[in-house]
C-alpha cells in the first residue's frame, strides 16, 4: 500500500471535521455513562441524570455543530460525488443522529425532573438512545475510512 | 476490506477512544463532585484511555510499517510517538488513583495531568492530520 498524502487544503476542514466527531463521540460517552449509573443506583440518581441532561445540552450538540460544518467544507473542497456509498452513510447517521439526539435531549430534560425518584423508564430511552447512536457512530467511522462505493 | 482499511478502521476508532477517555477524565475533574459521579464515570474513562492509548500505538506502528512511504523514523511519526509517551504518563497517574477508588479531584495536580494529557492528544491529532514533513 502506497501512501497517500491529501492536498493541503484538506487538512484543515479535515481536522475541525474529525475534532467535532470525536467530542461528539466522547460527548455522548458522558452522557451514556452518567445515566446508566444513574439507572443503577438511588443515591446520586439525580445528580447524574442532571449530569446526562447537561451534557447533552453543553457537550454533544456543540460538538455536533463542529462535526457537521467540518463535514460540509470537507466535502466541498473534496468535490466528492453526492452518490458516493460512504458519503451517504455519513449523512445518514449525522442527519439521523441529530432527530435521535433532540429526542435524546428532551426525554433527558423530562427525566431530570424526576427528582429523587430517579430517571426511570425515561433514563432507560436516554441510555438507548445514546448507545444506538454511539454504534452509528462507530459505524461511520468505518464508512469514512474504509469508504466503501 | 484490504488489512490497510481494517488496520486504518481500527487505528481511527482507538483515537476516538482515546479522545472519549480525555472528555470522561475532564468531566470527571470539572463536572459534579463525589461519589456517584466518581463511581459512574471512573471506569469508563480508565477503560476508554487504556484501550484507546493501546489501539492507536499498537495499529500507528502496524500501519507504518505496512503502507509503503512512511517509516517509523519519520518526524511526524517520531513526533507522535513522543506525543503518546507524554500523554501515556500523565494518563497513567490519573489512572493509578481512580483505579485505587480515589476521587481523582484529591489526586496530586490532576489538573495538571489532565490538561497535558488533552494537549498531548489534541497535538497528535493535529500531527496526524497535517503530517509534517510527509
Amino acid at each position: 500500500m502506497l501512501a497517500i498524502v491529501r492536498p493541503d487544503a484538506w487538512n484543515l476542514p479535515l481536522l475541525v471535521h474529525v475534532a467535532g466527531a470525536m467530542l461528539l463521540v466522547g460527548a455522548l460517552v458522558v452522557v451514556v455513562a452518567a445515566m446508566g449509573g444513574a439507572l443503577r443506583r438511588g443515591d446520586g440518581a439525580e445528580v447524574l441524570t442532571g449530569l446526562a441532561f447537561r451534557t447533552l445540552l453543553i457537550g454533544v450538540f456543540p460538538a455536533y455543530i463542529v462535526m457537521r460544518a467540518g463535514s460540509e467544507w470537507i466535502a466541498a473542497e473534496e468535490d466528492v460525488p453526492d452518490d458516493a456509498g460512504w458519503i451517504g452513510i455519513g449523512y445518514m447517521t449525522a442527519d439521523g443522529g441529530l432527530l435521535l439526539m433532540i429526542i435524546a435531549s428532551i426525554v433527558a430534560w423530562r427525566a431530570s425532573r424526576r427528582g429523587a425518584d430517579g430517571p426511570g423508564g425515561l433514563g432507560r430511552a436516554v441510555f438507548v438512545l445514546g448507545a444506538v447512536l454511539l454504534v452509528a457512530y462507530a459505524f461511520t467511522i468505518w464508512a469514512m475510512t474504509a469508504k466503501p462505493d | 476490506m484490504s488489512l490497510y482499511e481494517w488496520l486504518l478502521f481500527l487505528h481511527v476508532l482507538a483515537a476516538f477512544l482515546l479522545v472519549a477517555g480525555v472528555v470522561v477524565y475532564g468531566v470527571l475533574l470539572l463536572g459534579p463532585a463525589g461519589q456517584p459521579a466518581a463511581r459512574a464515570l471512573g471506569p469508563p474513562a480508565l477503560a476508554l484511555w487504556n484501550v484507546g492509548g493501546l489501539g492507536v500505538l499498537v495499529f500507528g506502528v502496524w500501519l507504518a510499517l505496512e503502507v509503503d512511504g512512511y517509516e517509523l523514523w519519520d518526524g511526524w511519526i517520531v513526533a507522535a510517538l513522543i506525543l503518546w509517551f507524554v500523554a501515556s504518563a500523565a494518563g497513567g497517574r490519573l489512572g493509578a488513583g481512580v483505579r485505587e477508588g480515589q476521587p481523582i479531584r484529591s489526586l496530586d495536580r490532576s489538573g495538571v495531568m489532565l490538561a497535558i494529557m488533552a494537549l498531548a492528544t489534541a497535538a497528535l491529532l493535529l500531527d496526524m492530520i497535517f503530517k509534517p514533513g510527509a
